[in-house]
């Protein structure tokens, strides 16, 4: 009960680190992917798919985050 | 082949709208504690706002505890007195993108338009109802008794109570928790079941009347064919066959009914005033549940070879490496589930947030706030819905995708 000021600047915090952490790995993911579609443009279509797969395991992480601070806060 | 595709998609769709509807009636139980409830938080939220002082009840705490504190105190005043003045938008977000027992469109309290639902609950005396949610009045903190075969119902934030014996009034702890009331079975029609229905019918026409083109027609498709078969030949062409290696023709009917199950159930979702069915944890569940069965069922000796006796692992890892793999079992539908409902949820949330911006700048600068906002809030608004839309393509890609996936994993022949 002391904490609860405290406990919903945390899950708000909580949400934004995940944000980053998410922003970080998608934004390496479709530079990579970026720089190989580049590279190699037959295998664009290969690439595309494993990119959304790779993004939506990345995403699927930051939103556990997310919905915990939801449920918190 | 593409007829008959269509057939047992139709069949499939119809199944999942009958699991999707019973599993309502468990997640409206009640039990707060226990389920991923949203509405935990809604029941705190909208106690803030009925004292209008959003953190006063936790700063009284505070003060009762540590009554020398004085400069703490103050600036809590401070901070209390600001936000008590400036709209807090979460009480309606919340409501919004949770689940209710009417359809409401606009409007506030008695004068507001809503679309009233039926009300079916288990209870110990039996079968109660069905009777529509319009003889709640429009009333939602539980000031109002419906008295239904001798038991006396309330409705408090979108779920139903039974007041206890002798009791004549509902009364809540600290946390706005009702004490003295339980909770029944209940298996309304709810405003996302009554969304799910619709979606259900919607489908329906649009599948039958595709199939009976599919059947007669040779040339080019034309109509709602040609939208669909497309979509068709896309979920079958680039989803299911490069991940199903082997027998894909088996896994293309759910794959195809997950697909446009998602697709229109987020889509429907997106329009003013509609259910937010995928973004509810209950139908996520129930479609993740339904691909773990499909997953495991079709597995094969080198999948289950894998889980309990993984290939190359010496002996001494074995009680560290089944475990492990037992729980990845679960842990693969459980993110397809938080994926799809956190996905969606946070759109809606987003949106939402957007156009309280007007409501939050009227209330703390007038009219003049509210008029200069508007433009911006509503441009980024149409901005986010638009982006919406592509996630509603996405989530549906994606959820199809990684079941496919699962699939082929488990179908994958020993190499």
């Amino acid at each position: 009960m002391d904490a609860g000021i405290t406990i919903d600047g945390i899950a708000a915090i909580g949400a934004g680190l995940a944000a980053v952490g998410a922003g970080i790995g998608i934004g390496r993911i479709g530079g990579s992917a970026l720089e190989s579609m580049a590279r190699q443009p037959e295998m664009m279509g290969d690439i595309r798919t494993n990119m959304i797969i790779a993004a939506a395991l990345v995403e699927g992480v930051a939103l556990f985050g997310v919905v915990v601070a939801l449920l918190q806060g | 082949m593409m007829y008959s595709t269509f057939k047992k998609t139709s069949a499939l769709f119809l199944f999942f709208t009958i699991i999707s509807l019973t599993v309502f009636g468990n997640y409206h139980e009640g039990d707060t504690q226990d389920s991923i409830s949203i509405n935990d938080s809604v029941n705190i939220d909208e106690n803030q706002t009925q004292d209008s002082i959003p953190i006063n009840d936790r700063i009284n705490i505070d003060e009762n505890q540590t009554q020398d504190s004085i400069p703490l105190n103050d600036s809590v005043n401070i901070i209390k007195s600001e936000k008590s003045e400036i709209y807090n938008p979460v009480p309606d977000i919340m409501h919004h993108i949770s689940d209710a027992h009417e359809w409401h469109f606009w409007g506030e309290g008695e004068s507001s338009v809503t679309l009233p639902l039926p009300i079916i609950l288990w209870t110990e005396k039996g079968l109660v109802g069905p009777f529509l949610s319009s003889e709640f009045h429009h009333n939602d903190d539980g000031n109002h008794i419906v008295e239904k075969n001798g038991l006396k119902l309330i409705k408090i934030h979108g779920k139903i109570f039974i007041l206890n014996e002798g009791e004549t009034q509902a009364e809540f702890d600290k946390l706005h928790h009702v004490t003295n009331a339980s909770s029944p079975l209940d298996f309304s029609i709810t405003k996302n079941a009554a969304s799910l229905i619709l979606a259900f019918f919607l489908l329906i026409i649009l599948f039958g009347i595709s199939g009976s083109k599919a059947k007669k027609s040779n040339g080019a498709p034309k109509g709602i064919l040609a939208i669909l078969e497309p979509l068709v030949l896309f979920v079958r062409d680039d989803i299911v066959k490069p991940n199903i290696p082997h027998g894909y023709q088996k896994f293309l009917p759910y794959l195809l009914t997950l697909f446009f199950f998602i697709l229109m159930n987020n889509l429907l979702g997106l329009l003013p005033g509609s259910a937010n069915v995928t973004g509810n944890i209950a139908v996520t569940l129930v479609l993740s549940v339904i691909t773990l069965i499909v997953t495991n069922i079709s597995g094969n000796k080198s999948y289950w070879g894998h889980i309990f006796k993984p290939p190359g692992v010496p002996l001494a890892l074995m009680p560290i490496m089944i475990p492990i793999e037992i729980v990845g079992i679960f842990t693969k539908p459980f993110a397809l589930m938080i994926r799809l409902f956190a996905n969606i949820s946070a759109g809606h949330i987003i949106i939402l947030s957007l156009i309280s911006l007007i409501f939050m700048a009227q209330s703390g600068l007038g009219n003049i706030g509210a008029w200069s906002i508007s433009p911006v809030a509503v441009a980024f608004v149409l901005f986010m819905d638009l982006i919406e839309v592509l996630v509603a393509f996405l989530q549906a890609y994606i959820f199809t995708l990684l079941t496919a996936l699962f699939i082929g994993l488990a179908t994958e022949e020993a190499h």
